[in-house]
C-alpha cells in the first residue's frame, strides 16, 4: 500500500473528501458553507472545519472525538493552539456535530499509513454501511488510542498551523510588509518593525479569503509551547460540580422514561407478553414488545423498572438453551483439534521451521491457557433518548461512533441520515462498549411508538448481561530452548482474530516460529474491549516468555531484554524500569515481583507489579510501576492518568473479572457478582515516561495488556505457582504459598 | 404528596410508595448530579447526605427521608462562586476522567473529612472502598482527599460543610 504522507494528505486527500478542508472560507457553493451553518455563530469566521474565531479574539478547536474520560477534548485543542500560537486562556472547545463532514478521515488515513489494513472493527461499529478505506470516509470513531496520534497529529496541529499562516499572510497583505518580519504570539500578529499588531479577530475575514498554505510548516519539538505540558483539563471543573452532562442526565420537554427486560439467552425472541398496560401499577403508559426483548415505558424509570419485572413475559426456547461455560470451552478444544487435524488453521506468522527446531530443542517448554469472558461495565450504565417526530430522528446519547450511530438510526427507521440529529453527551466510560448502536437502536425502536421523546435506560444488571464481550478463549503455546537456555522455537495456536492484526505477533526474536489461529462459532457477542486482541494476547505472550526464562534459569527482565537487542524502544523502556522498580532489591517473605512489556497502539509499555500472597492465598497488589514510551506525550499528566486508568481496568479483569455463561445467558448481574477493582485494592502507581521523539502514541489502552502478566508473573515469583486461567481468583494458591515460605 | 428538602430547598414530589429517592432527586427534582450506576447499594454513584451521613440513594426510600436535610453534589459549594475545598483539591489533583463516579466520590469524601479531618491511608480506603470508579482514579481520589485534609488544617475560615 502506497505510503501515506503530509502532502498527499493537504494536496488530494482533503478536497476529494471534503473532510477535512484546511483554510476553506466560508463562500456560497463550498463545501464548508455546511459546517458553518453548524458550528458558527453571529460573527464567527470558520478557518476550517476544525477551528473558528469569534469577535472576541476566542479561538474554538472544533473536535470530532467523544469525550470519555481521557482528556481528549483539552489534548486536542493545545495541539491546535499550539500550532496556531492562540493564547491558551482563550482557547475553547466544542465537540463536532456528528456529520460526514467530519467524517474521521485521519483516523482511517491513520490506519492505513505503515501498511496496516483497514481494521474491521470501524466497519462493524457502522451498521449497515460498507465501508473501505478508500471509498466512504464515514467515521468519527473514538478508539484505537487514535484521536492523538491520528486527528491531533494530522488534522489538528495541521489546521492550526494553516491558519496561523493565512493569519500571517493577511496581516502581510494589509500593512504591505513581507510575511517574514511578521510573529504570532498570544492570538496576536505583530510587525515589531512597524509596531503594528492585530488580534486573530480583527484578521479573520481577511484570512478566510486567503488561500490556503498546501503544507503549512509544523512546529519541531523546541518550538512547542502547549504540547508536552500538562494544563489543566478543560471537561474536569463540571465533573466536581455535578453540573457535567451524560447521556444519564438528559431531560427534555415531555419526556418518559423507559427500560427494557431483554431474552436472557441470546438470540432467543419472546415467546408470549400480555402488552395490555397492568393494572396494578402506577404511572405506565406502554408496554413493548421489540421480539428480542420487552420494554416498558412509564413515567419514570423506576415505575418502568418496578412494572417490567411483575410482567409474565416467556422467551423462545433456543439451541444454545441449555448451553453453559464448560460445553463453550469444550467446544473451542474441539474446534481447535479440529482445526489442526483438518489442517484449516490459519497462519498468522511463520517464521524458519518449526518443528525441526523443536525436535531439535534442549527443552521443551508447553502450556496451555485459558481466559474468561469479559463485560466492559462503564460506570453509567447504557441509555439513550430518543425522539422521533415529524419524519425525523434525534437522539441524545454518549457515543463513541455517533456517525455509526446516525446510520443506524437512519437504516433502521428508513430515513435519510440528514434527518437523523445525534446530540452527543459526555460518555460515563467507553471502553469499547460505546461504539456499538444496539441500545441507541432499541431507544429509537421505543420512541417510534410514541410522540413524545423517551430515555431509554438499562439496569445495571441488563448492562451486565447483555454487553459484547471479550472472548473467553484457550491458547496452546510451545517453545523449545537450545542447551544455552536460548529460545529456538515457538509455536502459538490461538482462537479468533479480531485487531490490531498485529497484537499475536512475538516481539521476541526466536528464529523459528509458527503462529496460527481458528475461528470456531459463538454465541456468545463479541465486542471491542478496552486494547481488545492485545488485552487477550498481552497477558498470553508475556506469561509463556516468562516461563521460558524459568525453564532457561534466566532473569526474566534480562531475558526480555536479550531477545529484543534489535529493538531500541523496548531496550530503554526495560532499562527505566529496572531502574526505577528497583527490580533488584530485596522483597518482604511472601511478596514477589513480575514484570511484562508490550507495544501496542504506538506505545511501549512495560510494567511490574509487586505482590504479597498471604497464607490464606489472598492476592494484594501492592505497587505497579510504570514505565511507557509514548513517542512524544503531548499531555503529559494525562498520558499518566490513562496509564492509570488502564492498570486498574486491567487489574480488575484480572483479579476478578469474569463472565460464565450457564444455561446460555450470563450468570452475573451486577457489582456483587461481577467484581471490579476498589480503591482498597488499587495498587500504589508509579508512572515514567520516555518521549523516544517518535510520533505520539496511544494513551487509553497500551497499560492494560501488561497488567495481567506482570501480576501472575509476581504471583509465580512469590509462590512458584504458575497461573495459566485467569482470573487469578481462580486459583487457590494456599498450597504454594505455603509451600513457597 | 411529600415533602424533601435537598440543599435547603423545599421539594413537594409525587413520589409512589417505595420509590427510591435517587429517582426522585433525578427526574422530579431534575438535580442530575448524584448518579445511578447499581442500583443495590454496590457501587456509591448516588451518595448523598442525609443529615450529614452519606447515603446510598439508590435503596432508600424518598418517603424515609421526609423533612430531613438532604445534600447533593449540587448543594455542597458554600456559594456560587465558590467551591468547596473537595472540589478544589478534586481539579487540583486533576481526579475525575470520565467523571461519572465523581459525584458520588465526592460527596463520601466530604462525609469523611467531616467525621474525621486528618484521616490516615487506610481511613480513606475504608471510607471510599464503598465507591467504584471504573476509570480507576483512585490514587488521584486518595491524594485530593489528603490534599482536602491540608487545606482544611490550613483554613481556618472555610468550613468543611456548607
Ligand atoms: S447506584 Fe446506588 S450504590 Fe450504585
Ligand atoms: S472517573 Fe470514570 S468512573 Fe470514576
Amino acid at each position: 500500500m502506497k505510503k501515506w504522507t503530509r502532502r498527499a494528505f493537504i494536496g488530494t486527500g482533503i478536497l476529494a473528501s471534503g473532510a477535512l478542508v484546511i483554510g476553506v472560507a466560508i463562500r456560497p457553493g463550498n463545501r464548508s458553507s455546511k459546517v458553518a451553518g453548524l458550528i458558527a455563530e453571529e460573527g464567527e469566521t470558520v478557518m476550517n472545519i476544525w477551528l473558528k474565531i469569534s469577535p472576541d479574539n476566542t479561538v474554538t478547536a472544533i473536535i470530532p472525538h467523544a469525550e470519555m474520560g481521557q482528556g481528549v477534548h483539552t489534548t486536542l485543542a493545545m495541539m491546535l493552539a499550539d500550532e496556531m500560537d492562540a493564547d491558551w486562556s482563550k482557547v475553547k472547545f466544542m465537540e463536532a456535530p456528528a456529520d460526514k463532514e467530519y467524517a474521521n478521515y485521519v483516523v482511517a488515513k491513520g490506519f492505513i499509513a505503515g501498511d496496516k489494513t483497514f481494521p474491521k472493527f470501524l466497519e462493524g461499529t457502522i451498521d449497515g454501511v460498507f465501508l473501505t478505506a478508500v471509498k466512504s470516509m464515514n467515521f468519527q470513531i473514538t478508539g484505537g488510542s487514535a484521536s492523538v496520534r491520528f486527528t491531533g497529529q494530522q488534522g489538528m496541529r495541521i489546521a492550526g498551523a494553516a491558519a496561523k499562516a493565512m493569519l500571517l499572510q493577511a496581516a502581510a497583505d494589509t500593512w504591505k510588509v513581507p510575511v517574514e518580519e511578521l510573529k504570532a504570539e498570544k492570538s496576536t500578529i505583530s510587525h515589531p518593525a512597524s509596531n503594528q499588531t492585530a488580534t486573530f479577530a480583527e484578521l479573520a475575514q481577511a484570512a478566510a479569503k486567503v488561500k490556503a498554505p498546501k503544507q503549512p510548516r509544523l512546529k519541531t519539538p523546541e518550538e512547542f509551547t502547549l504540547m508536552g505540558t500538562s494544563q489543566p483539563r478543560l471537561d474536569i471543573p463540571a465533573k466536581v460540580t455535578g453540573t457535567a452532562k451524560f447521556g444519564m442526565d438528559v431531560i427534555l420537554p415531555n419526556m418518559k422514561y423507559a427500560t427494557i427486560k431483554a431474552a436472557p439467552v441470546f438470540g432467543a425472541k419472546v415467546k408470549t407478553v400480555d402488552t395490555s398496560i397492568p393494572s396494578d401499577s402506577e404511572g405506565i403508559l406502554k408496554v413493548l414488545n421489540l421480539e428480542n426483548a420487552v420494554a416498558v415505558v412509564a413515567d419514570g424509570f423506576w415505575q418502568a423498572k418496578s412494572a417490567i419485572n411483575r410482567l409474565n413475559i416467556e422467551f423462545e426456547s433456543t439451541e444454545n438453551d441449555g448451553k453453559s461455560q464448560d460445553d463453550i470451552l469444550n467446544g473451542y478444544q474441539m474446534a481447535m483439534d479440529k482445526a489442526l487435524e483438518e489442517g484449516s488453521i490459519e497462519e498468522h506468522f511463520r517464521s524458519g521451521d518449526v518443528l525441526n527446531a523443536l525436535s531439535e530443542a534442549e527443552t521443551i517448554v508447553e502450556a496451555e491457557y485459558q481466559l474468561p469472558f469479559l463485560a466492559h461495565a462503564t460506570m453509567e450504565p447504557m441509555n439513550c433518548t430518543a425522539w422521533v417526530h415529524d419524519g425525523k430522528c434525534e437522539i441524545w446519547c454518549g457515543s463513541q461512533n455517533p456517525l455509526g450511530a446516525k446510520a443506524a438510526v437512519a437504516e433502521l427507521l428508513d430515513i435519510s441520515p440528514d434527518q437523523v440529529t445525534v446530540h452527543n453527551q459526555l460518555l460515563g466510560g467507553g471502553f469499547g462498549r460505546r461504539s456499538e448502536t444496539d441500545v441507541i437502536k432499541q431507544a429509537v425502536a421505543i420512541a417510534k411508538e410514541v410522540d413524545y421523546p423517551v430515555k431509554l435506560i438499562w439496569s445495571r444488571e441488563e448492562d451486565t448481561q447483555h454487553d459484547v464481550y471479550r472472548e473467553a478463549t484457550i491458547s496452546r503455546m510451545k517453545a523449545g530452548l537450545d542447551e544455552s537456555g536460548n529460545p529456538v522455537a515457538y509455536s502459538h495456536q490461538f482462537l479468533f482474530k479480531h485487531h490490531p492484526p498485529e497484537a499475536a505477533d512475538l516481539p521476541y526474536s526466536v528464529p523459528n516460529q509458527l503462529i496460527q489461529f481458528t475461528s470456531p462459532n459463538s454465541f456468545v457477542p463479541w465486542g471491542n474491549w478496552r486494547s481488545v486482541d492485545h488485552s487477550v494476547h498481552g497477558f498470553l505472550t508475556e506469561s509463556f516468555i516468562d516461563e521460558l526464562a524459568f525453564a532457561a534459569k534466566k532473569d526474566p527482565l534480562a531475558f526480555r531484554k536479550s531477545l529484543t537487542q534489535d529493538k531500541p524502544r523496548f531496550q530503554k523502556v526495560l532499562d527505566l524500569i529496572q531502574e526505577k522498580s528497583d527490580w533488584n532489591s530485596p522483597l518482604p517473605t511472601n511478596w514477589g515481583r513480575g514484570i511484562a512489556i508490550a507495544q501496542s497502539f504506538g506505545s511501549i509499555v512495560a510494567e511490574v507489579a509487586e505482590v504479597e500472597v498471604n497464607v490464606e492465598g489472598k492476592v494484594k497488589v501492592h505497587r505497579v510501576v510504570c514505565v511507557a514510551d509514548a513517542g512524544f506525550a503531548i499531555h503529559p499528566d494525562g498520558f499518566k492518568a490513562q496509564m492509570e486508568s488502564g492498570i486498574i481496568y486491567g487489574l480488575a479483569a484480572a483479579m476478578s473479572g469474569e463472565i460464565t455463561i450457564e444455561n446460555g445467558a450470563v450468570a452475573q448481574s451486577n457489582f456483587h457478582d461481577y467484581q471490579v477493582t476498589r480503591m482498597s485494592e488499587a495498587p500504589k502507581i508509579e508512572t515514567h515516561i520516555i518521549n523516544s521523539g517518535n510520533p505520539p502514541g496511544g494513551a487509553g489502552e497500551p497499560s492494560t495488556p501488561v497488567i495481567a502478566p506482570a501480576v501472575t508473573n509476581a504471583i509465580f515469583n512469590a509462590t512458584g505457582a504458575r497461573i495459566r486461567q485467569l482470573p487469578i481468583s481462580k486459583t487457590d494458591l494456599r498450597v504454594s504459598i505455603q509451600q513457597a515460605t | 404528596m411529600i415533602n424533601l428538602t435537598i440543599n435547603g430547598k423545599e421539594y413537594p414530589v409525587e413520589a409512589p410508595a417505595g420509590m427510591p429517592l435517587l429517582w426522585v432527586i433525578r427526574e422530579q427534582c431534575e438535580l442530575t448530579g448524584t448518579k445511578f450506576g447499581c442500583g443495590i447499594a454496590q457501587c456509591g454513584a448516588c451518595t448523598v447526605h442525609v443529615d450529614g451521613q452519606p447515603i446510598r440513594s439508590c435503596i432508600t426510600p424518598a418517603s424515609s427521608v421526609e423533612g430531613k436535610n438532604i445534600t447533593t453534589i449540587e448543594g455542597i459549594a458554600p456559594d456560587e462562586n465558590t467551591l468547596h475545598i473537595v472540589q478544589q483539591a478534586w481539579i487540583e489533583e486533576q481526579t475525575p476522567q470520565c467523571g461519572y463516579c465523581q459525584s458520588g466520590q465526592i460527596m463520601s469524601a466530604v462525609a469523611l473529612l467531616n467525621e474525621n479531618p486528618t484521616p490516615s491511608d487506610e481511613e480513606i480506603e475504608q471510607a471510599m472502598s464503598g465507591n467504584i470508579c471504573r476509570c480507576g482514579m483512585y490514587g488521584r481520589i486518595k491524594s485530593a482527599i489528603k490534599r482536602a485534609s491540608a487545606a482544611l488544617q490550613a483554613s481556618t475560615s472555610n468550613p468543611l460543610l456548607p
